[in-house]
């Protein structure tokens, strides 16, 4: 496992290429998903790097918001000529950064008319409710709590892959409105303002690289898709206790909070009420659960 | 052959739980072994060679830093502790992982005495680490020598 220089390798086809300086980025096969990771820890890059290849995604790791925009060809004014061909299905990127936060790349992907429709997901360390809530405002699919598990980026994918495997062939980007609240209970950190400054030691290398050589197939179970939405509900096993510690408004209890979309337009998440926000998100997944449920077994019924 | 793999098996089951046990590794380190397969044997002691390695760089940061004569830039610790937190939590390192939340606090306050304490402890808990992890793959590699398969090694 190579460290330093570079872009992530990824399997080729002809049809395209992104150059960026020296870090050529190999062509993409139109098919696969492509992800682009963002965190400017080197560890915590090959380890979401892994997690996304052993989910069938060709990755790119960078490791931070300008070579993020950098990649997308969003670092100037004038747009790439080869911006249509890029092809990004999702962009993850941690929250605490050096010098452009998680937040600030999300802003100007949604910014732009190339990106805007693309999934971003934030990652943190930090349980902080209005930062979540602010991520989500600002356009995020959704907001995973680190350390990031298997189960989380199998999650991503299942949806991605939803996006993807329509009838038409089309991509379909999932509603943007509701956003309904999933938690799990691992012990909580303390809440505590996170302070973010330069980091002043010498920087990591700007990107890492995977070898070709692992492109093996995963050997996890296969990606949920969408014709099997009742199994993915059951994996959800992690989702059902709801609290949270965020910095201002107290909270009953003190659980993290991850939050996913599920795509069901018309319950909208955002009201600002403060707790009564949580429980009412709360409702909504079930009901939402319900719904799906409710149209798995009409469905399997004829 | 096989009463030395069995042996060398149960040797390895034991030693892996004591280190959960005794709160060197937590759920994230099982995490990171699912992702490691045939394909990619060593990720995991990878990934670890790599956190060791930034272990290294972050407390020598810390050091230089706790060093000025003068005021230190506690701002400045924070962020290589918050690094080091976030890495730690990664991989699975539960102790350096809550050493780095009670250093933190000490940076917050501005409090010198503790982040000098949390320091040493640091550079101890990951050199400590690092040894039973260094021990714990050796086993691994001589199950496998010995023609034997790694146990999946159930911690619950």
């Amino acid at each position: 496992m190579a460290r330093d220089g570079g872009v992530s390798c990824l399997r080729s086809s002809e049809t395209m290429s992104v150059g960026i300086g020296k870090m050529e980025s190999p062509p993409l096969d139109l098919d696969e998903v492509h992800v682009l990771a963002v965190d400017d820890s080197l560890v915590d890059r090959i380890v979401i790097e892994r997690l996304l290849r052993i989910t069938s995604c060709k990755v790119t790791a960078v490791d931070s918001g300008w070579r993020a925009l950098e990649f997308l060809g969003l670092d100037n004014e004038k747009a790439s000529a080869e911006l249509d061909r890029l092809k990004v299905d999702l962009i993850i990127t941690d929250y605490c950064m050096p010098g452009m936060t998680g937040y600030e790349l999300l802003k100007k992907i949604k910014e732009s008319s190339s990106f805007r429709q693309v999934p971003v997901v934030i990652m943190s360390s930090e349980n902080v409710l209005t930062r979540i809530d602010r991520c989500l405002e600002e356009g995020a699919e959704d907001f995973l709590l680190k350390p990031v598990k298997l189960a989380d980026v199998k999650r991503l994918r299942s949806y991605l892959t939803r996006d993807v495997k329509l009838p038409n062939g089309n991509k379909r980007k999932l509603p943007e409105d509701s956003i309904p609240v999933h938690t799990s209970p691992p012990p909580p950190p303390p809440p505590s303002p996170l302070t973010v400054s330069p980091d002043s030691s010498d920087s990591s290398p700007p990107l890492t690289v995977s070898p070709e050589s692992s492109d093996s197939s995963p050997t996890l179970s296969p990606v949920e898709i969408f014709s099997s939405p009742l199994s993915s509900l059951l994996d959800d096993e992690d989702d059902d206790v709801l609290s949270s510690s965020p910095e201002s408004s107290p909270m009953p209890e003190e659980s993290p909070v991850r939050r996913q979309k599920m795509g069901s337009p018309g319950l909208s998440y955002y009201i600002k009420l403060g707790s009564s926000k949580l429980l009412i998100n709360m409702i909504a997944t079930c009901v939402n659960k319900f719904f799906k449920i409710t149209t798995c077994v009409y469905l399997s019924h004829n | 052959m096989d009463a030395l793999v069995a042996q060398l098996q149960m040797q390895y089951r034991n030693y892996t739980v004591s280190l959960y046990q005794q709160g060197f590794l937590d759920d994230q380190f099982t995490e990171l072994k699912k992702l490691q397969d045939d394909a990619s044997p060593d990720f995991v002691a990878e990934v670890l060679s790599l956190f060791f390695e930034d272990c290294v760089k972050l407390i020598g940061n810390m050091a230089r830093a706790l060093d000025q004569t003068g005021t230190v830039d506690f701002s400045q610790v924070g962020a290589s502790v918050h690094q080091l937190k976030g890495s730690s939590s990664s991989v699975g390192a539960k102790r350096v992982k809550g050493l780095c939340i009670t250093f933190k606090e000490y940076c917050e306050a501005n409090n010198y005495e503790g982040c000098v304490r949390c320091l040493q402890q640091v550079d101890i808990e990951f050199k400590a680490l690092q040894t039973k992890l260094q021990d714990m793959f050796n086993l691994e590699k001589q199950i496998i020598q010995a023609g034997g398969k790694v146990p999946q090694v159930d911690i619950n």
